[in-house]
């Protein structure tokens, strides 16, 4: 077994429930290693809603938060304001974090608040057996749109971007490495981070988005078809955009506004 | 280099057979205690210790560790 996260799993939990060549076992790595570097196992919380993506916390040995459909951010934000010497890390899918939970995820990103969402899309509901979700690509055939899917999916990077979060990076389970510092980034900076993951799914998402459902293939096809996004260069199209796409340390933070509000209400009384 | 692949953790997806830049990796003869076939380090001498196996490994199956010389 891998030494490090020999320090790290619960090993009595041990095998995941994740199937053969799930993504999320690559993202629980990058995430241990980031929180490892940074040493900083005794002062992180880590939250997470409803779906595959939201068991990579369970089976680690720290403090874990599993929270109900949608309400991650919900949860993550309330625990943030009550401890906020805490660092708060949210694990959430695509289904999690863009369907049911679509409406937490806009109000975080506008309040800005200090905690790192790492936002796991394989493109499909995995768990509930391959149903389509908002982020679900073009002409992808699931469980629930048999014809094609035929509206736009929904690119959460995006979204969080126009929505006044301040570090924002997309990568693919193809780049563990880039997806580590990432995740430090995310947590050293002062504000709200999302990190979206393109993740395989095997099982669901091999069979209706990638048209194969080996892993292998799945990563090789992850990494031929996305490209690290520099600023002002021109963009190949059909290509998953990766990079750190948003970094902005100018924007307050909701904590620290909601502290000089108070102050300056106390000098006032 | 010394790689060890964790026979129970081991689900066979072939990940590591995939991306390894030496291909120091081979599907084995032997089962996992999945009933799957399971890799093997068929050419250990080759591998370069960049970690990336370890790093895919979506089940933290494998550990690459630099051998102790005796001596």
């Amino acid at each position: 077994m891998n030494r490090l996260m020999e320090r790290y799993l619960r090993l009595d939990a041990l095998p995941t429930l994740f199937c053969a060549g799930c993504g999320n076992g690559i993202i629980q790595y990058a995430a241990i290693s980031a929180i490892e570097n940074l040493g900083i196992r005794k002062d992180t919380a880590l939250v997470s809603g409803i779906g595959c993506s939201s068991w990579i916390p369970c089976y680690l040995n720290m403090d874990v938060m599993h929270t109900t459909h949608g309400r991650a951010l919900a949860f993550a934000q309330g625990l943030k304001l009550a401890r906020p010497g805490k660092k708060v890390i949210v694990f959430t899918g695509d289904g999690d974090c863009l369907a049911i939970g679509g409406n937490h995820l806009l109000h975080a990103c506008k309040r800005n608040i200090d905690i790192t969402v790492i936002l796991v899309n394989n493109h499909i509901y995995g768990m509930t057996g391959g149903q389509k979700s908002p982020a679900t690509p073009e002409n992808a055939v699931t469980k629930t749109s048999p014809f094609g899917a035929y509206d736009e999916p929904m690119q959460g990077a995006e979204i969080a971007m126009s929505l006044g979060a301040t570090y924002v990076a997309r990568w693919t389970a193809a780049h563990p490495v880039q997806l580590q510092k990432s995740i430090e980034a995310g947590i050293k900076h002062k504000g709200f981070s999302l990190i979206e993951v393109i993740s395989q799914c095997p099982t669901q998402s091999g069979k209706s988005v990638y048209g194969n459902k080996d892993p292998a293939f799945i990563i090789n096809y992850l990494k031929q078809n996305s490209f690290i996004y520099k600023e002002g260069m021109e963009e190949p199209s059909g290509r998953i955009k990766c990079g750190i796409l948003l970094h902005d340390n100018d924007k307050p933070e909701y904590i620290e506004r909601m502290e000089n509000k108070t102050e300056q209400y106390r000098k006032r009384l | 280099m010394k790689i060890s692949i964790d026979k129970g953790l081991c689900k066979g997806c072939g990940i590591c057979l995939s991306i390894c830049p030496k291909n120091v990796y081979g599907f084995s003869a032997n089962r996992n205690s999945y009933g799957s076939s399971m890799p093997e380090a068929v050419s250990e001498s080759e591998c370069i210790g960049c970690s990336l196996c370890e790093r895919m490994c979506p089940d933290a199956a494998i550990n690459v560790e630099e051998e102790q010389k005796c001596g």
